[in-house]
Parts: C-alpha cells; sequence; structure tokens
C-alpha cells in the first residue's frame, strides 16, 4: 500500500481542475498564436461595435437624404454615401449587429441539432445511424449556398429565414464530427463501466460522452461562424435575405453593384466589411483548433 | 480459505456470441465471427472462476455478454435464479447493481473529468444505493477499503498512478455492493508488484464481503494465485474445466498441456519439457471442424476432425468436476497415443 500514502504532502500543496487547467493551456497556447490574437481582437471588436455602435452614429442609416446622393468619402461621410444619400459607414455599424446575429444563432442552432443528431447516430450505430447519416450526406450532398437558397425561396426572404436556412446545412457538418467523434469515445471503457453500473442512456450521452468530445464541436463552430456570414450575406446580396432598405451588408453590395464604375466606394466598404468579418473568424478558428487538435493541424 | 457452497450463482447455458461481418454492395451480412460458440459453465457462490485462454479465444467476450455490454446471439445466462438476457432494458439497469466489473486499462475505464468523489457518488446514485446523507460515509470507506487515502477523493485521476486508477475501478464497482464482480485482465495493465498488490487486495475484499468472481486473465501465475476453479477456453469453446488443483497437476486436454508448459519455471536446474505448437490460431470467422484444436493438437485423428469432443469427466483418471473436451482423453494418458510433432 506504500503507493497510495507516497506523496501526499506533495501532492496536497495543489488541487488540479482538468478543466481549468485544459483551459489555461489553451489560453497559453493560444496567445502565442499572434494571427489567432488578431482575429480573436477583431471579433471582440465588432462585437462591441454592434452593441455600442448604434448609438454612437448620429445619422440615420435608413433615412435617404437627397442632397447627399453618390459622394464619395469625406470627413462628414468617413465611407461616403450610397445612391439614396444614406451615409455608408453608419449602415455598416448597423450591419454589423445583423451579420454576428445572424452569424451566432445560425451556427448556435445547427450546432445543437447536429450534436444531438450526430450523438445519437454514433451511440446507437445500426440502423438509427444509417438513417440520420444517410439524410446527412443528402444535405451534404447540395452546396450549403444552393441549399439555403432553396430554403429561403421556400420560406421567403428574411433575416429569421436565413437563420433557419444556413441552421439546416450547418446541421450535417456538426453531426459528422460529432459521430465519427462519438465512436470513438463510447467504445472506452468508462462509458463500459457507468453502462455497467446501470446508468440510462441519457446519462451516459450527456454526461460522460459529451464533455469528452467538445473540442471538436467548438473548433468547428468558430469556424463555421465564417462560412455562415458569408453564406447569409451571398442570400442577401441575391435578393433573399435581408430585405431593403435594412442596412445588411449583402443587400448593401448589391444595390452597390450598380454604380460599380462611377461610385466603386458603395461596394467596397460592405465588401471590405464582409472580408474583415470572416477573415477574423477563420484566423481565430484556426488558432483554435490548432491549439485544440494538434493532431488534426493541415 | 474461500467460503465455497455449493449453490451456483451464475449459470451460463449454451451462450453464443457472434459479431455479424457485413460486406457486397448492399451491406449484407456475409459471415459471423464465432468469438464465443455455445459454452456453458457455473460459478458457484463465493468461489473464483477463472477463465484463461490465448488473445481472441473469447474470455473476455464472455464477461461482456454475461453482462449484456454486448447482446449475446444466443443462451441463457441465469444470475440468482433469473434470466439476465430475458430481462428488458430497465430490470437489467436494477440488476446491474448485483453484477460488476472491474477493467483492463485503468487508464481508460475512468472518466478522466470526473473527481473520485463524483465517480463513487454518481454510482450510488445511478443504483440508489444509500441515502444520500450517507454517501459521503460510505465513500470514505470505500476510500479505506480499496487502499486510498480520504484525501485523495477530489482528485482527479490523472493526479493518480495505474495501481491507484485500479483500485479506483475496485471502489466503484464496490460502491453498489455487488454479488459477483467479473474481472476482466483486471491486472493484466499493472506491473508485477503492483499486480500482487492488486490481487491480495481482491482477495482480501473476497473473504470480508463474500465476493464471487470471474476472473478472465491470460496470465496463468496470476490465475494459479487468485482461482479457485480454472476453466480453460480455445477458439469460443471451452476445453477443459477443473478445480485449480487438478487443472494444474493433471490436465487432460492437450491444449492446456501445452499452456501450462508455457509457464516459466523459475529454477535453471528443471529441464521441463516444453510443447510447441505449430501454426497459428485458426480464424473465428471459420472455425476448424470437429475438435477446433485438431489443426494444431499433435494427437489429432480422422474422428477429431469430423466429430466435436464433449466436456466429459472420466472417473477413473479424473476428479469429480474436472471435465475436458478431448476424444481421447484415455489414449493419451495411457501412452497408448504418441505425440505426432
Amino acid at each position: 500500500m506504500s503507493e497510495t500514502t507516497a506523496n501526499v504532502s506533495k501532492e496536497e500543496k495543489k488541487r488540479i481542475n482538468p478543466q481549468i487547467e485544459s483551459l489555461k493551456n489553451v489560453w497559453r497556447k493560444l496567445k502565442t498564436n499572434y494571427l489567432a490574437m488578431a482575429g480573436g481582437i477583431l471579433i471582440i471588436l465588432f462585437i462591441i461595435t454592434a452593441i455600442v455602435g448604434p448609438w454612437l452614429t448620429t445619422l440615420d442609416p435608413n433615412m435617404p437624404n437627397v442632397q447627399a446622393r453618390l459622394q464619395g468619402p469625406s470627413s462628414e461621410f468617413w465611407f461616403g454615401t450610397d445612391h439614396h444619400g444614406r451615409d455608408i459607414f453608419t449602415r455598416i455599424v448597423h450591419g454589423m449587429s445583423i451579420t454576428l446575429y445572424i452569424g451566432f444563432f445560425s451556427v448556435a442552432i445547427g450546432m445543437v441539432l447536429g450534436v444531438v443528431l450526430g450523438i445519437v447516430a454514433g451511440y446507437y450505430g445500426r440502423r438509427i445511424d444509417a438513417v440520420i447519416m444517410r439524410i446527412m450526406d443528402v444535405l451534404l450532398a447540395f452546396p450549403g449556398i444552393l441549399l439555403a437558397l432553396g430554403i429561403v425561396a421556400v420560406l421567403g426572404g428574411s433575416i429569421n429565414n436565413v437563420i433557419i436556412a444556413i441552421s439546416i446545412f450547418s446541421i450535417p457538418v456538426f453531426a459528422r464530427i460529432v459521430r465519427g467523434s462519438t465512436l470513438s469515445v463510447r467504445k472506452l471503457e468508462y462509458v463500459d463501466a457507468v453502462r455497467a453500473l446501470g446508468a440510462s442512456d441519457f446519462r451516459i450521452i450527456f454526461l460522460h460522452i459529451l464533455p469528452n468530445i467538445l473540442s471538436p464541436i467548438i473548433v468547428q463552430a468558430t469556424l463555421h461562424i465564417a462560412t455562415a456570414v458569408l453564406t447569409a450575406t451571398g442570400l442577401s446580396f441575391l435578393g433573399l435575405g435581408a430585405q431593403p432598405p435594412t442596412p445588411e451588408w449583402g443587400a448593401m453590395l448589391a444595390s452597390g453593384r450598380n454604380y460599380m464604375w462611377d461610385h466603386p466606394h458603395i461596394a467596397l466598404f460592405p465588401g471590405l466589411a464582409i472580408v474583415l468579418v470572416v477573415l477574423a473568424f477563420n484566423l481565430f478558428g484556426d488558432g483554435v483548433r490548432d491549439t485544440l487538435d494538434p493532431k488534426i493541424k493541415s | 480459505m474461500t467460503t465455497t457452497t455449493d449453490t451456483e450463482l451464475l449459470k451460463v447455458q449454451n451462450l453464443k456470441q457472434y459479431f455479424p461481418i457485413k460486406g457486397g454492395v448492399f451491406g449484407r451480412k456475409v459471415n459471423d465471427v464465432k468469438a464465443v460458440d455455445d459454452i456453458s459453465f457455473e460459478v458457484k457462490a463465493g468461489e473464483t472462476l477463472s477463465i484463461v485462454g490465448e488473445s481472441g479465444c473469447g474470455k473476455s467476450t464472455t464477461g461482456r455478454a454475461i453482462l449484456r455490454l454486448d447482446e449475446p446471439t444466443a443462451g441463457q445466462v441465469e444470475f440468482g435464479g433469473k434470466d439476465l438476457l430475458a430481462l428488458s432494458k430497465k430490470e437489467m439497469r436494477k440488476m446491474r447493481k448485483n453484477l460488476q466489473i472491474i477493467f483492463q486499462d485503468p487508464y481508460a475505464s475512468i472518466n478522466p473529468r470526473q473527481t473520485v468523489r463524483q465517480i463513487l457518488s454518481e454510482a450510488m446514485q445511478i443504483q440508489d444505493v444509500l441515502p444520500k446523507d450517507k454517501r459521503e460515509e460510505r465513500i470514505k470507506e470505500l476510500m479505506k477499503t480499496v487502499g486510498l487515502g480520504e484525501h485523495q477523493i477530489d482528485r482527479f485521476p490523472h493526479e493518480f498512478s495505474g495501481g491507484q486508477r485500479q483500485r479506483i475501478g475496485i471502489a466503484r464497482a464496490l460502491s453498489v455492493d455487488p454479488q459477483m464482480i467479473i474481472c476482466d485482465e483486471s491486472v493484466s495493465a499493472l506491473d508485477v508488484s503492483i499486480q500482487a498488490q492488486v490481487l491480495n487486495l481482491l482477495k482480501k475484499l473476497q473473504r470480508e464481503l463474500d465476493l464471487t468472481y470471474l476472473f478472465i486473465s491470460h496470465d496463468l501465475g496470476v490465475v494459479r494465485h487468485i482461482s479457485d476453479r480454472v476453466l480453460v477456453m480455445y477458439l469460443g469453446k471451452i476445453v477443459e474445466i477443473a478445480d485449480k488443483k487438478s487443472l494444474f497437476d493433471n490436465p487432460k486436454h492437450p491444449y492446456t498441456k501445452t499452456l501450462l508448459s508455457a509457464i516459466p519455471v523459475p529454477d535453471p536446474t528443471v529441464e521441463k519439457e516444453q510443447i510447441i505448437l505449430k501454426g497459428d490460431v485458426p480464424s473465428p470467422i471459420d472455425p476448424p471442424t470437429g475438435c477446433r484444436f485438431h489443426t494444431r493438437c499433435p494427437f489429432a485423428t480422422d474422428k477429431c476432425i469430423q466429430e466435436t469432443p464433449e466436456l466429459r469427466n472420466n472417473g477413473d483418471l479424473m476428479k469429480d468436476g474436472h471435465r475436458a473436451a478431448c476424444h481421447y482423453i484415455e489414449e493419451i494418458e495411457s501412452g497408448e497415443m504418441q505425440p505426432n510433432y
């Protein structure tokens, strides 16, 4: 029994919680990844802008101002004005919350549904697995934007329908990853051990499997926000998402297209905003992936 | 030493565990892996029955099938008079209180994200063994029983050594007051000195708590140390079953003899006849006809290829309860048949 009493005084000193400890480790590694940190800081700035921005801008994003039509960037209108004379800077700031709202919510909904379906498929296997995953395969067979387009076309164009559309095409992405991870964790002996104790499937799935497959889910969620934002603006650009005069970036881009040659700034700034948001989430997501899943580093 | 009574606690009858192999375009079943093929045995209350055999002979599968961790293909598993395989999922969950398992790999068998307290209290919560306010006391008691300190209750698995983790696994199994514990290679992953500690702990617990063990192992030294009776498996079949002394001193099946001849003797002056088998273990997908050992047996005849031998006892040569599945127990014993290497 000497092994049990050895090192008592030494071990007594610190209580290590692996959850907190691993979070600390992730943060420590992430800190040294400058690109990821840049992405992270940008994301924080975007969130702050989305929350406080609308109170700081003085102009109404939707109020036409005929006298100030199609002006280039100036000290009064930082990013210039569009064909209705609306300040593009104000509209981009107001559009920030819409973009983030769509990005976060569509990924959150898609993630929850995808995780549940994936974990159920992976845990129960056999026919349930086959049915769920074949449906996921069908969804995956469509290019994301095309599927979203179809869904929005059926439901009608609005921001909430865009969220529904993007959630649906996000489901298989999460379901696949979660199913794979579930398959490997479910075979571990500790899962058998709680099963042998008489634990219900619900307990096994949510208390023993889910906590141990969180990393790939978090990584996928972060990276997928970028895709969601791109798809959402894409849908609006095609006229299927947010309807005018909502200051949605994709819609702004679309209306700027008509003035592309003479007044490129109308399309340029919303385009740049989209690029920045997507870039920030991609950089941050890549960093998170490298720290949480060093094995899948590509 | 142990208080073996003659009442059967566990009775396994005609247990079969086939794992389907899917193939072809439509994923149809093309064949089965016959991991466990029609075995019957019983475990008496208070005894330790060991299952030995080489990798892939179906010994772990047998343990898992009894616990319904994998649903067996056919057969009956009676525990305390109740057929476990006939129970509904819900009834089985209740029944699991009486029948626990300790796994091989102490690193994989406990959830890395739970403290010892969480592991043990979850087990008690699942089976609702004690009123909530008494559980704390019980956890401390369990820690002491398995030789861990109270101060280690709030630690996570990664803070323990392999031997200590195995003790946590034992404490978890004990927390629900089982009658029987299946030890699936429970000491194989530990180094030898720790193995002895854990084995002695298991023996002590058996004495104190009247436990019955089904001990699955490939290590004959360990089996010799802990068992009352031993069951030898080869390719999903039982080849010999006997009390420990008979099996080690008077093995009757050629396979058992081979297995025993592989135990090293720690004395350089003793010359031992080592039986080396030819070939590999055949695939359990297409096991040999007749006696499954005939492809490697030095005594095999045409009869072995055609007829499957039953487990049998010859009263003149073997003690009561010693049974072997060989057509030629007598002939081999008398020297009438010579091995043909």
